[in-house]
């Protein structure tokens, strides 16, 4: 079976955020840069899909140069070969990384794709959707469990207020991952030995993109204003807990 | 390129090839998740974490800068040095179980085993399938082990061991001890013996205040028989074979030290951060500015001795005195870092919810085992002057 995982490299969570000058984007220089946390939860079970079915998982991930090291991430895992789509140069928003990751993934003919739900930089969650869009096939996501029989897949998604909606789908589909799904395998260290001579292509996005460009402009980036700092409320507790719901009620007039 | 996820101020990852940044994160990230959160009640108790064993081994810590072809992970020396760097971060233990079973047990089977103990021993012992010790000091011999006084008696096909070995990191739990012992014509040679065997034995070393969350043992021989074939590492002769095991665990003690003096660095650099008085973080106090500084400056010094070391290893062009200085400056640098660390946290440095005191115990043990800083001051002094402090005739002597 070729299983496909689209992978993006973010930066680490703890990470202090400092917005470029023109405010157009993020300063790189210190950020240490990580695979996204959830796309982890994908590359782990398509590697656990491999172990039972057999065939070959491919990381497919669209960024600059540094984008290679958190393929080489999942390789270390055990993943098979990357593809770098090289998007140095390019406006990338969730359009266009979906237009040139479908394009990827059809060239490779995968029979199934795993993502992260989504994101941890950006949040915006649309890139999966896009992909199965224009792969036109379902996608089904954010996915707690999930199981495969013959070309069946049966998975399982959260719902409000607890309910779990279990949901099948015939493959190809495109999977969007999410914590609890499994419990990702750190990298062994004959994994990581090995991953240096697994091959990475790469791929040139204008050739993807075509015509296609993106459609969303940032037009400023800006950091959340800074937290003020709390009141401590003295006191015996009867009488703080007075003095809290009259603050609550007078000055920030939540109640 | 990746970066170093720990102290770095020298931007020493610069001089690190994609793949030694890998390991040294994964590492991390191996501690930080598995180590870091078992290890202060494993202390308490007095315990190796055991279950840690099979999750170490699956991930080839074990021997893994020994050649693939044996089961090992055949990392480059640097690569190793950073991965015990890590481990020791979390605690002395750990990385002391790592070191014995790779460097004093798998090493000389690898060094001087005939192919068929080679192929035997190394696969299982890296899978963790087998957990081995190392008997080298006695009760009466540590410094000076070339005085031993276990014997190994040559029967027809068989040796006979009889002696005493002491402060044996492992040997209760080890299915395998690499013991050396002086033949007939007092030449130390290399033995297997194994557990259950006849007339073996190895009590746990009770009391311990150092090295809580790891095993030390005595290893008694009383008249154990083992096969030449089968239990004699054929390529063993003289000193010089034990010698050769402890500078491959001293070279990683060396990186491990400065992983224990990073956590205590890096704990007290956050601490004075955050605790205040006098209405301001401590941290801005010149006092504890200098500690820091003192700290950093050291560990850094450290971590390129090290790398240096890694890279002659690499080249096969490493020195054993070499190795000495690398081993004696940074167990020394841990040592004092812990203590500063400690005084930094004042009163919360003496708890074990902070790591200080469990480092700053663990490293009287590092700074004594593999050669004691002392040894290592006589064994440079030897090699600069020609003339050997320690070795000194009865003869000379008048």
């Amino acid at each position: 079976m070729k299983i496909g995982v689209l992978l993006k490299q973010v930066p680490d969570t703890e990470t202090k955020i400092k917005i470029r000058a023109d405010g157009k984007g993020v300063e790189e220089g210190e950020i240490k840069w990580v695979i996204n946390p959830y796309d982890e939860y994908a590359v782990e079970e398509a590697l656990r899909l491999k172990e039972k079915a057999g065939g070959e998982v491919v990381i497919v991930s669209a960024g600059p140069a540094r984008a290679t090291e958190a393929i080489r991430q999942a390789l270390a895992m055990g993943a098979d070969r990357g593809i770098r789509i090289d998007t140095t140069g390019i406006e990338q928003d969730p359009y266009t990384t979906a237009v040139m990751l479908a394009g990827a993934a059809k060239n490779e003919s995968f029979e199934i794709i795993f993502a992260g739900k989504q994101a941890v930089d950006d949040d915006c969650a649309q890139v999966l959707i896009g992909v199965a869009e224009k792969l036109g096939w379902p996608h089904v996501t954010p996915v707690e469990k999930f199981a495969l029989s013959g070309k069946t897949a049966t998975l399982q998604r959260p719902v409000a207020g607890g309910t779990k909606e279990m949901i099948e789908a015939d493959l190809p589909v495109v999977v969007g991952c999410e914590k609890g799904l499994n419990e990702p395998r750190y990298a062994s260290l004959p994994g990581i030995m090995k991953a240096k001579s697994k091959p990475v292509a790469e791929l040139k996005a204008s050739e993807l993109l075509g015509t296609e460009r993106a459609r969303i402009n940032v037009t400023k980036y800006s950091l959340p204003p800074e937290r003020r700092a709390g009141k401590i409320i003295p006191g015996e507790p009867e009488a703080a807990a007075a003095e809290l719901v009259r603050l609550l009620r007078e000055e920030a007039k939540v109640i | 390129m990746g970066k170093l996820n720990c102290t770095d101020y020298y931007m020493m990852d610069q001089l690190l090839s994609e793949e030694e940044l890998m390991i040294q994160n994964a590492t991390r990230d191996f501690v930080d998740n598995e180590v870091m959160p078992v290890i202060t009640e494993a202390h308490r108790k007095g315990e190796f974490p055991k279950h840690l064993i099979p999750k170490i081994a699956e991930l080839g810590y074990f021997g893994a800068n020994l050649p693939q072809e044996y089961g090992c992970a055949g990392l480059g020396n640097v690569a190793y040095g950073l991965s015990l760097q890590e481990l020791e971060r979390g605690d002395s233990g750990v990385r002391s179980m790592c070191s014995v079973q790779g460097s004093l047990v798998m090493y000389p089977i690898y060094r001087w085993g005939s192919e068929e103990q080679r192929k035997f021993w190394l696969p299982k012992l890296a899978k963790a399938e087998k957990i081995g010790c190392f008997g080298l000091t006695e009760p009466d011999h540590g410094s000076d082990p070339g005085s031993m006084t276990t014997r190994a008696h040559k029967k027809g096909n068989k040796w006979v061991i009889n002696g005493r070995k002491m402060w044996i990191t492992n040997g209760t739990i080890a299915d395998v001890a690499v013991v050396w012992a002086k033949d007939d014509e007092n030449v130390i040679r290399g033995f297997l013996v194994e557990k259950g065997m006849k007339g073996y034995t190895a009590p746990e070393t009770k009391g311990k205040w150092s090295l809580r969350a790891s095993v030390t043992s005595e290893l008694v021989f009383d008249d154990v028989e083992i096969d030449n074939t089968t239990h004699f590492l054929p390529g063993t002769k003289g000193l010089a074979c034990p010698l050769g095991c402890l500078n491959q665990a001293r070279y990683g003690i060396s990186w491990g030290a400065l992983g224990a003096a990073m956590n205590c660095y890096e704990t007290a650099l956050k601490y004075a951060g955050e605790r205040l008085q006098f209405g301001n973080p401590i941290a801005r106090y010149q006092i504890q500015q200098e500690k820091l500084v003192w700290m950093l400056t050291e560990i850094t010094k450290g971590q390129l001795l090290s790398l240096q070391l890694g890279r002659l290893k690499d080249a096969e062009k490493m020195k054993h005195q070499q190795v000495s200085m690398a081993k004696r400056n940074n167990v020394w640098v841990a040592r004092e870092c812990t203590r500063l660390a400690r005084e930094i946290l004042g009163a919360a440095g003496i708890v074990d919810d902070y790591p200080i005191m469990r480092h700053m115990m663990n490293i009287e043990s590092v700074y004594t085992y593999e050669g004691t800083h002392d040894m290592h001051t006589l064994i440079i002094g030897a090699d600069i002057t020609g003339l050997e402090a320690y070795r000194v005739s009865e003869d000379k002597k008048k």
